[in-house]
């Protein structure tokens, strides 16, 4: 792999965003979405998971390559990332009960986040130096952010339109995301490519 | 076991559950990612549904036989591993089946391990449940994951490439809709399900609410 730091970067960040182009993350996408100002903590919350998550997944993936145990690559990868969302939870818990409670089941769930799971799973794949890993984590931590709070943005002003019965809840959350998918893939071509 | 007043679900309920009343794409919209990013062929998408529904029911009977065994602090974590293992099965199968699937599928063979479903159901239903009940019950899910799956990669294929399974439906001078295959039209036509459920749905209850408000008059 000889992509560039910045090609890794803003390729991840927007050519490739996690949630509308590699659809990771939907879940928490679509459930936390709702409101702006739950919308970023989320975004950050899952931003430094992803960061840890990436760190350990480097050494782990040394790990488990030098004693060729790679069968146990997937195992090891969720039970890091486990306890890291169980490290920010009691972070959370300990300096801001607030927004403990406000993030309520989603915190637990960014174990199940596809996006974090991804980030270790892709780096892997694509055989990232220590750096590269890094710089992929972060900007596909950030790039969650960004749709998250796009979103967000979007549906709180879509509160207040006259929606048909029809077209209420997901389905409609769902078209959205699918509007800012389409606006997003004008970012293809920059930086690092599939 | 039984609770009073509450009825027992025969296996057949337990069956249909999964693919009609609480089918996991379509009414619970739970496993979003590998739905989307998966089903931009039938081929795709119906072998993503068989790894799934493999994985489901493996884990499904092994929560259910050790429901007893294992500690109420730690169930969650022990599921997960659970589930990580049968993937891994399921990861060096498919690569030894088909080289070309596996290629496909990529990294969300392994992402089955987050699947909202499988957790979901170890969680609500296997772990409460004798193992005979669970697994057919995570058939129904299994089979109603796929069906969804199944309907939104045929969309996209018929529309996005003209074909199905391969198979080249129109003549040449078909021009595909190349935006189905790209992620938007993943959104669109996920999208574009719903809203076909939630207007059956409406039509549904409508006659209902009206023959309740004739008979309360």
């Amino acid at each position: 792999m000889t992509e560039s730091l910045s090609q890794i970067f803003i390729g991840t960040l927007l050519a490739n965003n996690f949630v509308l182009a590699m659809f990771l993350g939907l879940c928490p996408f679509l459930g936390v979405s709702a409101r702006l100002n739950t919308a970023l903590p989320m975004g950050a919350a899952t931003t430094f998971v992803m960061v840890v998550a990436s760190l350990c997944a480097f050494g782990l993936n040394w790990l488990v390559s030098a004693f060729n145990l790679e069968f146990l690559r997937l195992i090891s990868y969720i039970v890091i990332i486990a306890s890291a969302v169980q490290l920010v939870e009691m972070v959370l818990k300990k300096y801001s009960p607030v927004l403990f409670r406000a993030l309520g089941i989603y915190l637990p769930l960014i174990t199940t986040n596809c996006a974090v799971l991804g980030v270790a799973l892709f780096q892997t794949a694509r055989e990232y130096s220590f750096t590269q890993a890094l710089t992929f984590a972060t900007a596909g931590g950030l790039g969650f952010t960004l749709a998250l709070l796009l979103m967000a943005g979007l549906r709180e002003r879509l509160r207040l339109a006259t929606v048909p019965n029809v077209v209420q809840g997901t389905a409609l959350s769902l078209m959205l995301a699918g509007l800012l998918s389409l606006a997003f893939m004008g970012f293809a071509g920059l930086g690092a490519g599939e | 076991m039984a609770i009073p007043g509450q009825k027992q679900r025969s296996n057949v309920e337990e069956l249909l559950e999964g693919i009609w009343k609480q089918n996991p794409v379509f009414v619970m919209v739970l496993g979003m990612c590998p739905v989307l990013a998966v089903s931009v062929s039938a081929v795709n998408a119906l072998s993503m549904g068989l790894a799934t529904t493999f994985v489901l029911v493996a884990s499904t009977l092994l929560v259910s036989a050790l429901r007893n065994v294992i500690p109420k602090e730690v169930r969650i974590a022990t599921y997960i591993l659970i589930i990580a293992t049968f993937v891994t099965v399921v990861d060096y199968l498919i690569q030894a089946i088909s080289l070309a699937v596996y290629d496909a599928l990529g990294a969300f063979i392994q992402l089955i391990v987050v699947n909202c479903i499988i957790l979901g159901r170890a969680e609500a239903h296997a772990s409460k449940n004798p193992p005979l009940k669970s697994v057919i019950n995570a058939l129904g899910m299994g089979a109603g994951f796929t069906i969804g799956l199944l309907a939104l990669g045929s969309v996209r294929e018929i529309l996005g490439a003209g074909k199905l399974f391969g198979i080249a439906l129109f003549g040449p001078e078909f021009q595909p809709w190349v935006v189905m295959v790209l992620p938007p039209g993943g959104f669109f036509v996920l999208g574009a399900w719903l809203l076909l459920f939630n207007w059956l749905n409406i039509r549904k209850a409508k006659p209902a609410a009206i023959q309740s408000a004739e008979a309360r008059a």
